[in-house]
């Protein structure tokens, strides 16, 4: 009976650390979070705050620069997974072919992964406002080299641009693992039986890394949607807010505006949007994945 | 045969235009934080001619560098040990000790992973400030160890999980032998199943590190004093002080990135295997 105690507390203490930390991090503020966004509260002592029903989500959905904020976002995820994820495979493909200097190739297309989205930012700003000005002149084309900042379409492909530069090493070394685990004997038997490069391509590769597929999808997906970091060091939501991604507008909404309560509702609905999304695409793409 | 080499050195040059376009905007960055205000505006793409060093005296000078690493250091090293010791601990218990609570609490860590950093950044500031004794100057906000604190909350998550299906394939044989001889279990889990854990402990440690080095949004809302800025925080209010001056803002971000580069240098192998076991789990 003692002894059974005893245990208990060991295995007790061996849990607490992290879920202390764990809890008082990420639940409690969670579902302080939940509660918060139905009150009045100013983002101090919540005490005085009350409770106001739905109005903060009425505000939400009534706003228009969130609207445009999360159609942009909308947008940048979309582009972002279709290009991350085509050049991330043509990168893995590339370097899991028998060519020369491949594992110098691979260390150069992960690098940008390493440094973080802030200073990716900066030097990106930097090509953007005095390279592209210069080019655009030197080889007489400023039509499509000038300050992609300055304009607001230009500036949403300029984030792009920098996002795909970042995450496509990622998602290579991703596939890179798929595709490497398919056996030589599956491919030696396909040519033998006369089929070329694409048709291996199409019927062999591509079916069976499908659960790479899953994974690169669901991480592009919530990493594009999540971006804070680059669009803060590259265009700061410009020009004339027209680049603030949704997270931008959460974080400005709260600490520019100080409407703590109204940020709080948006950050819920980014949560379950988030969530919403994310579910059924591990769940669509699982279906479609092959067994071997 | 021809036709095999011809294809061979198509891919070749194929994965060289890839690579100059992955570099160049670090080449451009490099170049320029050594040329003078002039040559930036008439020639970024060029080589500096002269090769100035004075910028980067005066962005370590201006960015405080020297502390800002140390201060990255100090953060990035705690948090990485710490997670590792608490995470490991905790996951070798869940699935030791299999019982509805400890799925539950499983479950707990890994449906979490969802919940974007925005959905609880507001409240948990709020709350954090909220654990204050003035008499003790105890305070999350400002401190290395509220910041360390709050990185173990946020990274225990991904790791309890990694160690969790890591651990499920470790054979109990040899901690049930310890036992029997009269170990305690801290004692079964320090000398017996962490040294097993290496591999998973490489990979733990370098998610984490790629993540809390190069992180911004928490840091910049916890600390505060200029003197607690980390290597993010300082290029940040850095950037924003001197975007007119290219050059020197140029030389900040080469510093920023050389303890990245060396880094990566040293352990490639293990990052790119990190990665991608972290990602395939």
């Amino acid at each position: 009976m003692n002894k059974g105690i005893k245990g208990k507390i060991t295995t007790a203490l061996f849990v607490i650390p992290s879920l202390f930390a764990f809890i008082n991090v990420v639940i409690i503020p969670f579902i302080m979070g939940i509660i918060y966004s139905f009150t009045n509260w100013d983002g101090f002592a919540f005490k005085g705050s009350s409770f106001i029903g739905l109005k903060n989500y009425k505000t939400v959905f009534a706003d228009e620069k969130f609207a445009a904020s999360f159609w942009l976002t909308t947008k940048y995820t979309v582009v972002m997974v279709i290009l991350v994820n085509v050049v991330g495979l043509a990168l893995a493909l590339l370097v899991t072919s028998k060519i020369k200097g491949r594992n110098l190739l691979r260390g150069i297309y992960f690098l940008p992964n390493l440094i973080g989205g802030l200073i990716l930012g900066f030097i990106w700003k930097f090509v953007f406002t005095k390279f592209f000005d210069q080019l655009g002149i030197a080889i007489h084309s400023s039509k499509i080299f000038f300050n992609w900042l300055d304009n607001p379409t230009a500036a949403f492909w300029a984030l792009v641009t920098v996002g795909v530069w970042q995450m496509a090493g990622y998602v290579m070394v991703i596939y890179i693992a798929s595709i490497e685990s398919i056996s030589d004997e599956v491919m030696e038997a396909a040519e033998i039986d006369g089929a070329n490069a694409w048709t291996k391509f199409k019927k062999i590769t591509l079916p069976l890394i499908s659960p790479a597929f899953t994974i690169s999808l669901f991480i592009t997906l919530s990493n594009s949607f999540k971006q804070y970091d680059t669009n803060l060091s590259l265009t700061n939501g410009g020009p004339f807010g027209s680049t603030e991604l949704i997270t931008m507008n959460i974080f400005n909404t709260a600490f520019g505006y100080n409407k703590y309560a109204v940020a709080q509702a948006k950050a819920i609905v980014f949560f379950l949007v988030i969530m919403v999304i994310t579910l059924l695409q591990v769940y669509s793409t699982k279906k479609k994945e092959v067994e071997m | 045969m021809k036709g095999k080499t011809k294809k061979s050195a198509g891919l070749v040059i194929l994965g060289s235009i890839f690579a100059i376009f992955t570099l160049f905007p670090i080449y451009i960055m490099i170049v320029n934080s050594f040329k003078g205000r002039a040559q930036i505006f008439t020639d970024t793409m060029g080589l500096p001619k002269p090769l100035d060093f004075s910028y980067y005296l005066t962005a370590i000078e201006r960015m405080n560098f020297g502390k800002a690493l140390l201060n990255s250091l100090i953060v990035t090293t705690a948090s990485i040990a710490l997670i590792i010791t608490f995470s490991s601990m905790t996951a070798w218990v869940l699935v030791r000790s299999k019982s509805k609570l400890s799925d539950f609490i499983l479950y707990a860590f890994v449906a979490t992973m969802l919940i974007p950093f925005q959905a609880v950044m507001i409240p948990l500031m709020q709350y954090m400030s909220s654990w204050e004794i003035d008499a003790i100057h105890f305070s999350m906000i400002d401190t290395y160890y509220g910041l360390v604190f709050m990185y173990i909350g946020f990274g225990s998550s991904l790791s309890v999980f990694l160690y969790h299906g890591f651990i499920k394939g470790v054979p109990r044989s040899l901690e049930e032998a310890a036992m029997i001889d009269g170990c305690n279990k801290f004692q079964v889990f320090w000398k017996i199943v962490f040294p097993s854990l290496k591999p998973i402990n490489v990979t733990v440690a370098i998610l984490n590190v790629i993540w809390i080095w190069n992180d911004y949004l928490l840091p910049s809302l916890v600390l505060r004093s200029p003197s607690h800025r980390t290597i993010p925080l300082s290029t940040f209010y850095f950037f924003g002080q001197f975007t007119i001056q290219w050059n020197l803002a140029m030389a900040g971000l080469v510093l920023t990135i050389i303890p990245i580069i060396i880094f990566y240098m040293f352990s490639q192998k293990y990052i790119i295997k990190g990665v991608m076991d972290g990602a395939v789990k």
